[in-house]
C-alpha cells in the first residue's frame, strides 16, 4: 500500500535512464530548460558512455528551490527507458519514489520494488501509431516522456512549446511533430495517473539574471574575450567542445566583414605534443594562444611544459579533467590531474593552476589565465572537469567590463628596445619580482635573443656554469613567490572563527556548500575555504593554522589536494582529514556529510 | 671547436647589400662544432643567402630542435630571434610562430635524428600544412652528441666508425617529403656552396614549405671508409639533375642556356627561379615522374641533387585557412574583443 507522500514542491530529483544514440540528450535538455524557464533553480548532469550508440546513458535533473545545484545523492523519480539497466535503476529510487517505464512490452519482473510507485506508459506503441518514419518513432519516444512528465510534475506546457519553437525555428515541421509527441505523453499521463504528483513544480522567480551554459562554452567565450587569436588542439573527450565553441564564436565575431578573412587561426594538430608546441610558438611570437585538452594530453605535453617554464614563454592550457589513470573512463569526471599539472615535466618545475568551480568562473578565469600567463611568462592551467565542462549549469549572466585591457606583461616595445643601453639581458631581474623583460621577434634587431631550454645565464646565453645556472633557477623561485600574490585568492565562507574547516576546490563547491548547510542544521558549524589557484597564498596557510580540524574534499583517489597542502604549506598533517569521491560521478553532498560525521564520531569516541 | 671570440671589426671594403649591411652583420656566435663539420659550411651558406637577399635581420626567426644541427641556429644572424626547442618538435613551434606572425622568414634547421626519428610525425604534418618556412636538414646519418649511433637516414649496409653495419632501411627525407605533397624539395651537399646558396635563396622566397636535405658529413663519427655519408662518398656518387639560379625581382635574367634546357618559375614576390636541367630527362615540376627518377637512381646508390621539385601554385597554410593577411600579432585588441553589448546579446541563446 502506497503511503501518502508529503508535498515536495520544487525539491526533488528526476533521473532518466536511456540508451545512447536515441536522441534522449535533446529531450532531457528540453526538460531541464523548461524547468529553468519556470524560474526554478535546476541542475542537470549527464552520465554518458564513451560510445556513439547503444550503451546506457543517464541524465539526472535536480530541482531545488533552495538553489542547491549539485547532486543530492538521491533519486525521486526514475524514467527507466533502458531495459538493460532496469535492475540498477529501480534500486536507485528513494523509498516513496516513482518509476516510469515503457509499457509497450510486458513489465519486466525486475521493475518491482516495495515502496516505489511504478507507472507504465506505452511510449513506443503511442509513437508507432502516430509517426510513420522509424527514426522519428525512436526520437519521439523521448519527447513523449517529456510530455508525460509535464503532466506528472506540472511543467508548463506553454514553455515547452516556446522552447521547441526556438529550437526548430528553421524547421517548423519538427515543431509540429515534437508537440504532437508531447501531447501523446501528456494526455496519457493525465488520463491514467494522479496528476500532479506530490513532487511537482511551481513557478518561482529564482532564475532571472541567470543563464544555462556549460563550462567549455564559457571558457571558449573567455578565450574570445581575452583576445586569444591562436588555438591549437588535438581532439580529446571532454575538451573537444571547448574548441568547437571557440570556432563557432570566432566565425561570428572574428571574420573580416569585407574580405571574409579570419582574424584567428585554429590548428588541429597531429597530437598533443604538437598542439602545445604550437601554442608555445604562437605565444613566443606574441599572440595569445591556448590549447584545450584532458589528462592524457597533459601527459604528452610534459616535455614542452617544462620548456615553457624554463624558457619563460606564456601559454594557456585548459585541462578538462576526466577519470584516470591511463585511458580511464573518458566520459566520467574526476579531479585527478592536480599533481600532474602542478609539477608537470622533469626537473624542478612548478606551474600556476586555476580551479574554476562552475562555468561562470571558467569564463572569468580563462581571461585571467591569459593575463597571468603573459604577466608571469609561464604556462598557466585552467583546470575544470567533465562535470563543469560538459554539463549545462545555471549561472549568473556573464558580465564584461569594456574598460578591460589585456595585461601583456613585461614586453619591451620597439622604442624601449632602441633605448636599451647595451645588449638585452633577457633574464635579468630588474624589478626584483623575478619577472624579467622579454622581446618579440620581428620588432627590432637590438631586441634579438636566443630562446633555449638548455642551461642559460641571465643574459640568455648558453651556460654550463654552476653559478650562472643557479642564478636563473633561483630567480624563478622569486617569480613563484610573486605568482602567489597574483593568482586568484581563495574564497572563505563562514565566520572564520569556527574550529572546524572544510577546504576544497573546483566542482566540489556546490556539494560542499550544501553539506555545510546540512551539518549546520545538526549543530556543526564549519568555515569553508575554496582554493581557487595554485600556488597557495598566505590565506590558505592562515586558514590551515586557524582551524583545529580541516576536512579536505576532492574528487580523486589519492587525496592530491591534501598532498599539495602537505608539500606546499607548513600545515600539521595530523589535522587534515581527507574526504574523497572518485567513482567518476560528480560528487554529492551526502558523501561529505557522511564523511564528516563519521570522522567526528571517531574523534569523539577516541 | 674554437673558444676565441669573434672579432667585431669589419673591413671597410666589405661589400654591402641593399640594406647597407655587410655579411658580417648576418653572422652569429662562434660555432662550437668540430673542426671540418659540414654543418658549419651550411651555416656559412645560410649567412650568405640571407645577406644576398637583403632580408632585415629582425625579420628572420631561427627555429631548431635538439642535436648538433639544432645548435647551428645560434651561429648565424645573431640579430634575429632564435628558439632552440625540444627534440623533434621544432615544426610545431614554427607552426605556432608562423600562424601568429606570418611576416617573418622562418628558417628551421634540423638534423636527421631530429627530423626522421623523434620528429618524423611533426615533420610530416608540417609538410601537409605547407607551412611557409625554409626547412634545412643537416643530414649526416649519425647521432653526433651521443657519439655515433646510426640515425634513420643511415643507408642499409653503411658502416659505423667502430665497424657495425647498419641493417635497417633508411628514410629518405626527399622521397618522404615528395610523397606527402611537399611543394619545394631540394637536395644538396654541404661541400657545394655554389649549389646550396641559390637553393637556400629559392627556398626562402618560396611561399610554402621548402625542404632542403643537405648531406653534411660528420667528421668525427661518419666520415670513414664504408660510410655512405662521408665527404668522399658524397663527392663520388652525387649528381646534380637541376641547378637553380635565383633571380631577384626586377633584376634582368642574364645567364644564357641552351634552348629547351631552362624553365623559369615565377615566385610569389615577383622574383624568378631559373631551373637548368642538367639531366635532360628530369622534370622538377612533375611529381610522379620526378619520384620515379629519384627512386630509380637511389636504388643504384646515386645521390641526386639540385632542385628536385617545385610547385608555386599550392597555397600555404595561411592561404588554406584563410587567415588575415595582417599578422595576427598586429591585430589591435579592440578588433578582437567583442565587448559587453555583444556578450549580453549572445547570452540570450543561453537563457
Amino acid at each position: 500500500m502506497q503511503e501518502a507522500q508529503p508535498s515536495r514542491v520544487n525539491d526533488f530529483v528526476l533521473k532518466l535512464a536511456n540508451v545512447n544514440g536515441t536522441g534522449s540528450a535533446s529531450a532531457n535538455g528540453l526538460l531541464m530548460k523548461a524547468i529553468f524557464r519556470m524560474g526554478v533553480p535546476v541542475m542537470g548532469k549527464n552520465f554518458f558512455p564513451s560510445n556513439i550508440q547503444g550503451l546506457p546513458t543517464w541524465y539526472e535533473i535536480r530541482v531545488s528551490k533552495e538553489g542547491y545545484v549539485s547532486r543530492s545523492g538521491f533519486v525521486d523519480l526514475m524514467v527507466a527507458m533502458n531495459a538493460e539497466t532496469y535492475a540498477k535503476d529501480v534500486k536507485e529510487v528513494r523509498a516513496g519514489g516513482y518509476l516510469i517505464y515503457d509499457s509497450t512490452w510486458p513489465r519486466d519482473k525486475s521493475l518491482a520494488r516495495e515502496g516505489v510507485t511504478v507507472f507504465g506508459i506505452p511510449l513506443a506503441k503511442l509513437c508507432n501509431e502516430s509517426f510513420p518514419v522509424a527514426r522519428t518513432r525512436i526520437l519521439m519516444k523521448n519527447v513523449a516522456y517529456v510530455g508525460a512528465l509535464a503532466a506528472l510534475v506540472d511543467i508548463d506546457v506553454a514553455i515547452i512549446e516556446q522552447l521547441l519553437r526556438e529550437e526548430f525555428a528553421a524547421k517548423p515541421k519538427l515543431v509540429d511533430s515534437n508537440l504532437q509527441a508531447i501531447k501523446l505523453g501528456y494526455d496519457y499521463a493525465k488520463q491514467h495517473f494522479p496528476c500532479p504528483l506530490p513532487l511537482r513544480l511551481e513557478k518561482m522567480n529564482r532564475t532571472a539574471g541567470h543563464i544555462m551554459i556549460d563550462g567549455n562554452t564559457a571558457a571558449a567565450l573567455g578565450c574570445l574575450y581575452a583576445g586569444a587569436t591562436v588555438g591549437a588542439w588535438y581532439p580529446i573527450t571532454p575538451s573537444t567542445s571547448l574548441m568547437d565553441a571557440f570556432k563557432m564564436f570566432c566565425e561570428t565575431y572574428r571574420k573580416d566583414p569585407e574580405t571574409g578573412q579570419r582574424n584567428f587561426c585554429i590548428v588541429q594538430a597531429e597530437d598533443e605534443l604538437a598542439a602545445i608546441g604550437m601554442v608555445i610558438g604562437a605565444n613566443w611570437a606574441g599572440a595569445r594562444a591556448f590549447t584545450p585538452t584532458s589528462g592524457p594530453g597533459i601527459s604528452l605535453m610534459n616535455e614542452f611544459l617544462g620548456f615553457g617554464y624554463y624558457a619563460e614563454i606564456p601559454s594557456v592550457i585548459f585541462d578538462v579533467q576526466r577519470t584516470g589513470p591511463s585511458t580511464g573512463m573518458p566520459t566520467r569526471t574526476q579531479q585527478c590531474d592536480l599533481m600532474l599539472c602542478a609539477y608537470a615535466s622533469h626537473g624542478d618545475t612548478r606551474h600556476v593552476c586555476l580551479y574554476p568551480s562552475n562555468p561562470e568562473e571558467c569564463f572569468y578565469m580563462a581571461v585571467e589565465a591569459f593575463d597571468l600567463a603573459e604577466e608571469l611568462q609561464t604556462p598557466v592551467f585552467v583546470m575544470s572537469d567533465i562535470d563543469i565542462g560538459m554539463n549545462d549549469w545555471m549561472c549568473r549572466e556573464l558580465r564584461w567590463n569594456d574598460g578591460y585591457r589585456p595585461s601583456r606583461g613585461k614586453v619591451l616595445s620597439r622604442e624601449q628596445i632602441m633605448a636599451l643601453k647595451g645588449p638585452l639581458q633577457r633574464f635579468l631581474d630588474v624589478d626584483g619580482d623575478g619577472i624579467t623583460y622579454r622581446t618579440l621577434p620581428g620588432v627590432h634587431a637590438k631586441g634579438a635573443y636566443f630562446t633555449r631550454g638548455s642551461g642559460h645565464a641571465k643574459s640568455g646565453k648558453y651556460t654550463e656554469d654552476e653559478v650562472e645556472y643557479q642564478e636563473v633557477v633561483d630567480r624563478l623561485l622569486v617569480k613563484w613567490e610573486t605568482a602567489k600574490k597574483m593568482v586568484p585568492t581563495p574564497i572563505l565562507t563562514g565566520s572564520g572563527r569556527n574550529k572546524l574547516g572544510i577546504l576544497s576546490l573546483g566542482s566540489c563547491d556546490g556539494a560542499v556548500r550544501e553539506a555545510a548547510d546540512q551539518l549546520a542544521r545538526r549543530g556543526l558549524q564549519f568555515d569553508y575555504l575554496r582554493v581557487r589557484a595554485f600556488p597557495f597564498g598566505t590565506d590558505v596557510q592562515s586558514f590551515l593554522d586557524s582551524h583545529e580540524r580541516v576536512f579536505v574534499v576532492e574528487q580523486n583517489r589519492d587525496a592530491q589536494l591534501l598532498g599539495l597542502l602537505k608539500l606546499e604549506t607548513m600545515v600539521d598533517p595530523q589535522k587534515l582529514t581527507s574526504i574523497r569521491q572518485y567513482s567518476g560521478l560528480p560528487i554529492d553532498c551526502r558523501c561529505i556529510v557522511d564523511g564528516v560525521t563519521r570522522t567526528l564520531k571517531k574523534v569523539v569516541a577516541a | 671547436m674554437s673558444f676565441i671570440a669573434k672579432p667585431k671589426i669589419t673591413h671597410p671594403g666589405m661589400p654591402k647589400n641593399s640594406l647597407g649591411l655587410t655579411a658580417r652583420e648576418y653572422e652569429g656566435t662562434m660555432s662550437t662544432l668540430c673542426a671540418g663539420c659540414g654543418h658549419d659550411s651550411i651555416t656559412a651558406a645560410i649567412t650568405q643567402a640571407v645577406f644576398e637577399l637583403a632580408i632585415p635581420p629582425e625579420r628572420i626567426a631561427k627555429m631548431s630542435g635538439i642535436g648538433c644541427s639544432s645548435k647551428t641556429t645560434a651561429y648565424f644572424v645573431g640579430k634575429a630571434h632564435g628558439i632552440n626547442t625540444v627534440h623533434g618538435r621544432m615544426p610545431a613551434v614554427a607552426t605556432g610562430a608562423n600562424v601568429a606572425n606570418r611576416e617573418l622568414y622562418y628558417i628551421g634547421v634540423s638534423g636527421d635524428g631530429d627530423t626522421l626519428s623523434i620528429g618524423l610525425g611533426q615533420f610530416a604534418h608540417t609538410i601537409r600544412r605547407n607551412l611557409d618556412m625554409l626547412y634545412v636538414i643537416e643530414n649526416n646519418g649519425v647521432y653526433g652528441l651521443t657519439k655515433g649511433q646510426f640515425s634513420a637516414s643511415a643507408d642499409l649496409g653503411s658502416k659505423a666508425k667502430r665497424g657495425e653495419v647498419n641493417s635497417f632501411a633508411p628514410i629518405d627525407p626527399v622521397l618522404f617529403g615528395m610523397s606527402l605533397g611537399a611543394s619545394f624539395v631540394a637536395r644538396s651537399f654541404s661541400g657545394d656552396k655554389a649549389q646550396l646558396v641559390p637553393l637556400l635563396k629559392a627556398g626562402l622566397m618560396h611561399e610554402g614549405f621548402a625542404l632542403i636535405d643537405v648531406i653534411s658529413p660528420c667528421v668525427t663519427f661518419n666520415d670513414h671508409e664504408g660510410s655512405t655519408k662521408s665527404y668522399a662518398y658524397t663527392r663520388k656518387y652525387s649528381t646534380q639533375v637541376v641547378s637553380a639560379d635565383y633571380v631577384p625581382r626586377a633584376a634582368a635574367i642574364s645567364v644564357s642556356y641552351e634552348p629547351g634546357t631552362v624553365v623559369s618559375v615565377d615566385m610569389h614576390d615577383g622574383s624568378h627561379l631559373l631551373l637548368h636541367k642538367v639531366a635532360a630527362d628530369y622534370d622538377p615540376t612533375d611529381r610522379s615522374k620526378a619520384l620515379g627518377y629519384l627512386q630509380e637512381h637511389r636504388a643504384r646508390g646515386e645521390i641526386v641533387t639540385g632542385l628536385l621539385f617545385i610547385d608555386e601554385t599550392r597555397p600555404d597554410f595561411h592561404g588554406i585557412t584563410n587567415t588575415t593577411s595582417i599578422p595576427l600579432v598586429n591585430l589591435p585588441m579592440e578588433k578582437l574583443i567583442p565587448g559587453d553589448a555583444e556578450l549580453k546579446a549572445l547570452q540570450k541563446d543561453y537563457a
